[in-house]
């Protein structure tokens, strides 16, 4: 391959966008083009990870090929090079979120490890006493729930947890009434992975501030189908995967408002947080680097920057608007199918569609569909509190991206009628 | 038959079938053919926790022989159930430990269908094999 300078796929876009032409999108994403058991590929498990689109893919190789060295620390010509493109994807997901500055962008592992690195740190620091209370809500993914059962074994510290209903929505006024004066923190997802629900994050949000308690928003669903403005939001931090955004695994953001971060004792001890290092004491660097102990993937970071300057192409709202009509279109399509319910009927909901069918496991739907090249997701969804809010074992889901056609719904359709007459 | 006979039964069976749709087929037959579970033993001492399915296996040692029993919500799951217990289900402690489940790579299932959490019955397949060793033992003490 050419050699391409990475700080220049991280030059933040600023000509006019693309005309949004979802075949033209497909070319973007080679493993589209591939086939599975015999049958092109239909891939709808978006929302456990996203394809990879070809500029994404190539930045890593590109990188290992010819600017590969670590950063922060030489001062030699590649060292300088891989810490200028680094710094360049931060300022990337910088603008992308519109964070205030890109030193509140903390690159991580992903969503997982930012909620780690916030209910560890938290509960080192003077933040949380005995007896001090956080609020989560029923539709959490399990990485925003175990982290918080770990952290508060040594401290006395209740989660307390926002009900949903019927429809997967959660219940605002339980919410209201859930606060009390021992209140620290509301932990909350922005769009529910196993529901689809779009929550009314900032409402939320307001809500707990006015009962001055911080907000740290679980956004992994968020960023791949809406646009996300975290000043606008007001959120006091918000986590999200790269590897959802159609960037790499291994890779996430942490954000978090300056004033709390800097706050905050270090999560990680090595190189690179550090500014003194004796055996008596050691002095910490400022943020971000006091929580990117170690070498970074950094590797990952740029191939995120890659993919979000990728979606920078396109107006966003076009992405929004075609993803609302493959749920409008799947979602009819399915209600056709006799003795199917989709689990989560909220009307503000991303395009994740969660359903069981009567007498059909959804491992049964999910072994046959993929006999025709078609990849869903069956089980709990690591959203096992949802399961028994729903008194459910499992259910399918099929989750779409905006390279995802209407086509590929009737295909799923289709599938779905074979799956049923199978087992009849 | 012998456990080995057992074993080529039923790689024969599925050398017979054409393509994974019609395996599927017949996976779905033995499933629906499979005795029904006595609810008695659908405890929690007796499940199998499956990431995606659950499953439940009861055991007896009659005879010198071991008689599994077991079942599950996921109708292909109760498929491989049941060519499990036609393998493994009325042989000694030691005719069990000594067949290891190479049938799984013939009939290709370890490939289509890994074997792991996802459906329970890698760790179905661990629990025969310490079902026969805990019997073993028992006939072992006996004897002595």
């Amino acid at each position: 391959m050419s050699f391409t300078e990475t700080k220049s796929l991280l030059k933040i876009a600023k000509q006019g966008k693309r005309v949004f032409d979802v075949l033209k999108i497909r070319d973007d994403f080679p493993i589209l083009h591939r086939t599975v058991n015999g049958k092109p590929l239909v891939y709808l498990d978006n929302a456990a990870t996203t394809q990879k689109p070809k500029a994404v893919i190539d930045s890593i190789t590109n990188y290992y090929t010819y600017e590969n060295a670590n950063i922060h620390r030489g001062l030699h010509f590649l060292s300088e090079v891989a810490t200028e493109a680094f710094e360049g994807a931060r300022l990337i997901v910088k603008e992308f979120i519109n964070a205030m500055s890109a030193s509140e962008i903390v690159f991580v592992k992903g969503a997982t490890e930012a909620i780690n690195l916030i209910a560890n740190t938290m509960c080192r620091s003077d933040i949380f006493k005995s007896g001090d209370e956080i609020i989560i809500s029923q539709m959490e993914h399990h990485a925003n729930i175990v982290p918080w059962q770990i952290n508060f074994q040594k401290k006395n510290i209740k989660l307390k947890v926002i009900p949903i209903t019927d429809e997967g929505e959660l219940d605002l006024d339980a919410y209201r009434n859930l606060f009390t004066e021992r209140t620290k923190l509301v932990s909350i997802v922005h769009t529910s992975n196993s529901l689809g629900t779009v929550n009314p994050i900032k409402e939320i949000i307001e809500i707990a501030h006015k009962e001055g308690v911080q907000v740290l928003v679980d956004g992994s669903q968020a960023v791949p189908h809406r646009k996300v403005d975290v000043q606008d939001l007001d959120c006091d931090y918000f986590v999200f995967s790269g590897h959802k955004l159609f960037g790499p695994t291994g890779i996430g953001v942490l954000y978090g408002k300056t004033k709390y971060l800097e706050k905050l004792p270090p999560y990680q001890g090595g190189g690179d947080m550090i500014r003194t290092v004796s055996f008596e004491k050691s002095t910490f660097d400022d943020i971000p680097h006091k929580f990117e102990a170690g070498t970074p993937n950094i590797e990952g970071g740029i191939a995120l920057g890659v993919a979000i300057n990728y979606l920078n192409e396109f107006n966003f709202g076009d992405i929004t608007s075609h993803e609302q009509s493959l749920l409008d279109y799947a979602t009819s399509e399915l209600l056709k199918i006799n003795g199917l319910r989709i689990i989560g009927t909220s009307p503000n909901k991303a395009s994740v569609i969660s359903f069981v069918i009567d007498g059909i496991h959804p491992y049964d739907i999910g072994t046959i569909i993929d006999t025709d090249g078609i990849a869903l997701r069956t089980g709990h969804h690591c959203t096992q509190p949802i399961m028994q809010r729903y008194n459910l074992p499992a259910t399918a889901r099929a989750s779409f991206a905006f390279y995802n056609t209407l086509e590929e719904v009737d295909k799923l359709i289709a599938g779905l009628n074979k799956v049923i007459k199978m087992f009849s | 038959m012998t456990i080995q006979e057992a074993h080529s039964s039923i790689v024969e069976d599925f050398e017979n079938l054409g393509d994974w749709e019609e395996k599927y087929k017949y996976i779905i037959e033995l499933g629906r053919s499979l005795p029904a579970f006595p609810e008695d033993y659908r405890t929690a001492k007796n499940k199998i926790e499956g990431c995606q399915s659950q499953v439940w296996m009861n055991s007896k040692f009659e005879k010198g022989k071991v008689f599994f029993e077991a079942d599950s919500d996921a109708m292909i799951v109760k498929g491989l159930i049941a060519i499990l217990l036609k393998v493994y289900s009325g042989f000694t402690p030691d005719e069990i430990l000594s067949t290891p489940p190479e049938f799984m790579k013939k009939i290709g299932i370890d490939n289509h269908l890994s074997l792991t959490r996802k459906n329970g019955l890698g760790a179905m397949l661990k629990q025969i094999k310490m079902y026969a060793v805990a019997f073993k033992a028992l006939a072992d003490r006996q004897h002595s």
